[in-house]
């Protein structure tokens, strides 16, 4: 069976979010960088316990710079056979879904996972992106995935329950929480990685159809005020003078 | 390759009281690569997975099990023997990782991959090396190793336990008691000291299972109680001749080299304690908040948090240096010919002096550290609801084991004299210069470059090393002496080594950082950081010296050595209020140990 996984390069999660002056940019000095969790935990490792079970490959794809290489080799350490990195600094989800459709198209993949959303820009597109374009069927949010054959037994939560579903292989899954279990690389898997192949390739030329012009924070959290519960005055106060919400 | 290690300016150990070093020379964390980070965070996972669960005694062997899965147990064992051997750098950054974990796991672990396992590495017979090295890899089996005895601790040659051949000559028969030994309570082999005849001082793996050996109880220990330390008894226990390790007669060298080794990993395991609780001091200094403020913003607090972190930096500085010091040393030498074994040995004996001082460094660094941890966290600090109690009382072990400071301090001094009397430097060259200096008038020179004031005042430190030193040695030729009887003095030089060859490392390694583009934090902070620290270094060694001539010296020659140390400390001190409140102004928006 061949598996691909989607992966991608995030800041990691207690990283200082900052935008250049003119809010053009993000500011990249200082933070660190990671792989994806939900592509790392859940995608990666269930396509490497698939494949403990039945046999074929794993291969990572990244649509990204060279400075991607390091979480890819990550990858590769926790066992992913081969990789492939598009070169491209991609802006939009539909750039980097398209520059996967047209590496799988010719690959055969039974199985693709991405994570179920990457927790920088938590867009959730590319994995439906694409199963369109490769026209395959897409479950997103998965939290359970098992391969009998060619049959696909799926579930994902729903609102109140779990929905479980069958398909047939080839298919598109992006992975949630519950897939798998994070898997910490030994060190003979490290020493490895720098023996697999992490092949480089050049985009396909694709004219992006929307570019991010301006990024900005949130709104500050104002501090928690307590009042006094027998102090209605107090509170009738700040809500008019402070909150100005009556 | 060989000719590029001969002329690389590789510092001999000792040798950085009499010679200088180049930013270009040392190893710096910055330098670490993409491999050596992954390992890291490899690391940081397992250490993140064990968590809580480190303090527990029941823990440990399945903690052990886990950390054999990941390759944790065999980063100092060769692939023939079943292991995945790592660069010393390497290993360094894994054995600072795993300092990170609480409750007493560092010490299993380093009782197990180091002081059980690396005397039948280094000394083994090949047969003994594949019976155990494979299984001590993966973990299959767990390690101990008995040296200490009720009666003998620091003065570990002084042990009881005996051997006797066996009237067949098949077996050694062991007897004796052996006391505070860690991972004994599920250790599977033991590497036991004893003496056979009662007077040759020898090794000896002994199986768990042997008949005659049993353990007392747990001992109720201040801190790291998740670690095993129970007594060892041996009533007529059975050893196979095979299984003595070494040569008789000549288990000291055993002990002793194994003891550089651990001493330099305790160092640095302090210094990923030290970063973990700098983590958890800022963190809860951002959060508690006393008259409607984070206390983070008090002064008093900034300093604590700024002190934390420059004298974690400092240690950090002098591991990775000395780290690399050996790792060099290691390659040098297996180009030469010298199988892997011996090189590994033969770096760490060759730096003996350093992993003498970084234990020294590492461990009071990491008390110091956690002392203010508590303070910072007030009332909370006291208790054990809050992880700074058990830190407080896990840390304490350091100064203690693998030989006590003073122990340390000791050799520290006395290692460097004889290194410097057997010629492995010149030592006698520069110290009579220093006399020259002393007796001629100052001439005040304009410093000018990057860093200069720093630079001078290293070199002016390690003037007064050989200043203190150079005239104690010249009383004790001349019989006015006897060193082995002034421990005072030897701790005051001791201590002045330390502060010396700490503050060269922030030195060269800040002068490093001026070429970096990628590092966490401006130059304007690693600077800060280095001049508070020279500026401290300097009161502190103007202190310990004045101890140590007026010890000694009386009259006219203390006059003159005082006037000496006058013209050695003269660094102009840095505003340490303004850079200590930069630093810790990093540490409260990066929310944790960011340099
Ligand atoms: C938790 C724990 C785990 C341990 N694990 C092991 C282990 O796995 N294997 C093992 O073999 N040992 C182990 N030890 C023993 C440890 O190495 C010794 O406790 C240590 O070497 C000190 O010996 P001692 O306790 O007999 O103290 P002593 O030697 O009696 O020292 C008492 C004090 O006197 C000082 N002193 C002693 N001699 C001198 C001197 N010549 N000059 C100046 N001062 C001196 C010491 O510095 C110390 O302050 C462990 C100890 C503990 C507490």
């Amino acid at each position: 069976m061949k598996f691909l996984v989607c992966v991608s390069k995030t800041p990691e999660t207690t990283a200082k979010i900052a935008f250049s002056g003119d809010g053009s940019q993000f500011e990249t000095s200082g933070v660190n960088y990671i792989m994806n969790p939900y592509d790392e935990w859940y995608a990666l490792v269930r396509a490497l316990e698939l494949k403990e079970l039945h046999g074929g490959s794993v291969t990572i794809i990244n649509v990204g710079p060279a400075s991607n290489d390091a979480v890819i080799r990550k990858g590769l350490a926790i066992g992913a056979d081969n990789a492939l990195r598009v070169n491209a600094e991609p802006n939009s989800s539909l750039y980097i879904a398209k520059q996967i459709a047209e590496h799988a198209k010719t690959e055969n993949y039974d199985v693709i996972f991405c994570g179920k959303e990457s927790i920088d820009y938590n867009g959730s597109e590319v994995g439906a992106m694409v199963a369109e374009l490769l026209d395959l069927p897409f479950i997103s949010f998965a939290n359970h995935l098992d391969l009998e054959g060619n049959l696909a037994t799926v579930s994902r939560d729903i609102e109140g329950g779990i929905e479980v579903a069958e398909v047939e292989t080839p298919i598109v899954v992006s992975a949630a929480k519950g897939m798998a279990e994070q898997r910490i690389p030994n060190m003979r898997g490290i020493m490895m990685a720098k023996r697999k192949p992490l092949s480089v390739v050049e985009p396909f030329d694709f004219a992006d159809l929307s570019v991010p012009v301006h990024f900005q924070l949130p709104p500050e959290k104002g501090g928690c005020v307590y009042v006094d519960g027998e102090n209605m005055d107090e509170l009738v106060r700040l809500l008019h003078q402070e909150a100005k919400v009556i | 390759m060989l000719n590029e290690l001969m002329k690389k300016n590789t510092l001999k150990g000792g040798a950085f009281i009499v010679e200088d070093s180049n930013p270009e020379d040392i190893f710096i964390p910055e330098d670490l690569n993409e491999e050596q980070e992954m390992v890291r965070q490899m690391t940081k996972d397992f250490a993140q997975q064990v968590g809580a669960r480190g303090g527990k005694i029941a823990n440990q062997v399945q903690i052990l099990d886990e950390a054999g899965e990941l390759g944790l147990l065999g980063s100092h064992i060769p692939e023939e023997f079943g292991g995945m051997p790592l660069d010393t750098n390497t290993n360094t950054v894994v054995s600072e990782e795993i300092g990170r974990i609480p409750g007493g796991f560092t010490t299993t672990y380093a009782a197990h991959i180091g002081i059980g396992t690396l005397p039948i590495l280094y000394f083994g017979t090949e047969e003994q090396k594949r019976k155990y090295l494979p299984k001590l890899a993966t973990g299959e089996l767990k390690a101990a190793y008995c040296l200490t005895e009720p009666s003998s601790g620091s003065d570990s040659l002084a042990a009881k336990t005996r051997a006797d051949l066996s009237d067949d000559g098949r077996n050694y028969i062991l007897n004796g008691q052996k006391m505070w030994i860690s991972n004994a309570g599920f250790a599977d082999i033991f590497v036991v000291f004893a003496k056979i005849e009662g007077a040759h001082f020898t090794g000896f793996i002994v199986e768990r299972d042997s008949e005659g050996l049993s353990l007392g109880a747990e001992e109720e220990k201040l801190g790291i109680k998740g670690s095993s330390t129970r007594q060892v008894f041996f009533e007529n226990v059975k050893v196979p001749v095979e299984n003595l390790l070494g040569q008789k007669g000549k288990g000291h060298l055993i002990a002793f080299n194994i003891l550089n080794v651990g001493r330099y990993k305790l160092g640095v395991m302090s210094m990923g304690g030290s970063k973990r609780c700098i983590d958890i001091s800022v963190k809860y200094a951002n959060d508690r908040v006393q008259f409607k403020t984070p206390i983070s913003s008090f002064g008093a607090i900034q300093y604590k948090l700024a002190e934390q972190a420059i004298q974690t930096f400092a240690l950090e500085s002098a591991s990775y240096r000395i780290s690399n010091l050996m790792q060099e040393k290691k390659e040098a030498l297996l180009a030469e010919g010298n199988t892997f074994t011996e090189a590994i040995l033969k770096a760490a004996e060759e730096y003996a002096i350093e992993c003498a001082m970084i234990k020294v460094s590492g461990s009071e660094i990491a008390d110091y550290v956690i002392d203010e941890m508590v303070q910072i966290h007030g009332g909370y600090g006291f208790s054990e609801e809050y992880p700074a109690a058990g830190a407080y009382r896990d840390s304490r072990i350091g100064r203690i084991y693998e030989g006590t400071n003073e122990i340390n301090r000791i050799l520290t001094v006395s290692m460097l004299m004889k290194r410097a009397m057997k010629g492995a430097f010149d030592f006698a060259g520069p110290a009579w210069a220093i006399q020259k200096e002393l007796a001629s008038k100052s001439n005040e020179e304009e410093l000018k470059g990057v860093y200069a004031s720093e630079k001078k005042a290293v070199g002016d430190f390690k003037k007064i090393i050989l200043m203190v030193a150079g005239a104690a040695s010249k009383m004790q030729m001349e019989g006015k002496l006897n060193l082995k009887e002034e421990q005072e003095i030897l701790m005051n030089v001791a201590d002045i080594m330390i502060d010396t060859f700490n503050a060269e490392s922030v030195l060269l390694r800040v002068e490093k950082l001026v070429e970096k583009d990628n590092k966490p934090q401006s130059q304007e902070i690693y600077e800060a950081i280095l001049k508070t620290f020279i500026t401290d270094a300097t009161a502190r060694i103007q202190k310990n010296a004045t101890d140590a001539l007026v010890s000694f010296s009386e009259g006219d020659l203390l006059k003159m050595l005082l006037v000496g140390l006058k013209r050695f400390t003269k660094y102009q001190p840095t505003n340490v209020k303004v850079a200590r409140r930069k630093i810790a102004k990093a540490l409260i928006e990066a929310n944790e140990y960011c340099f």
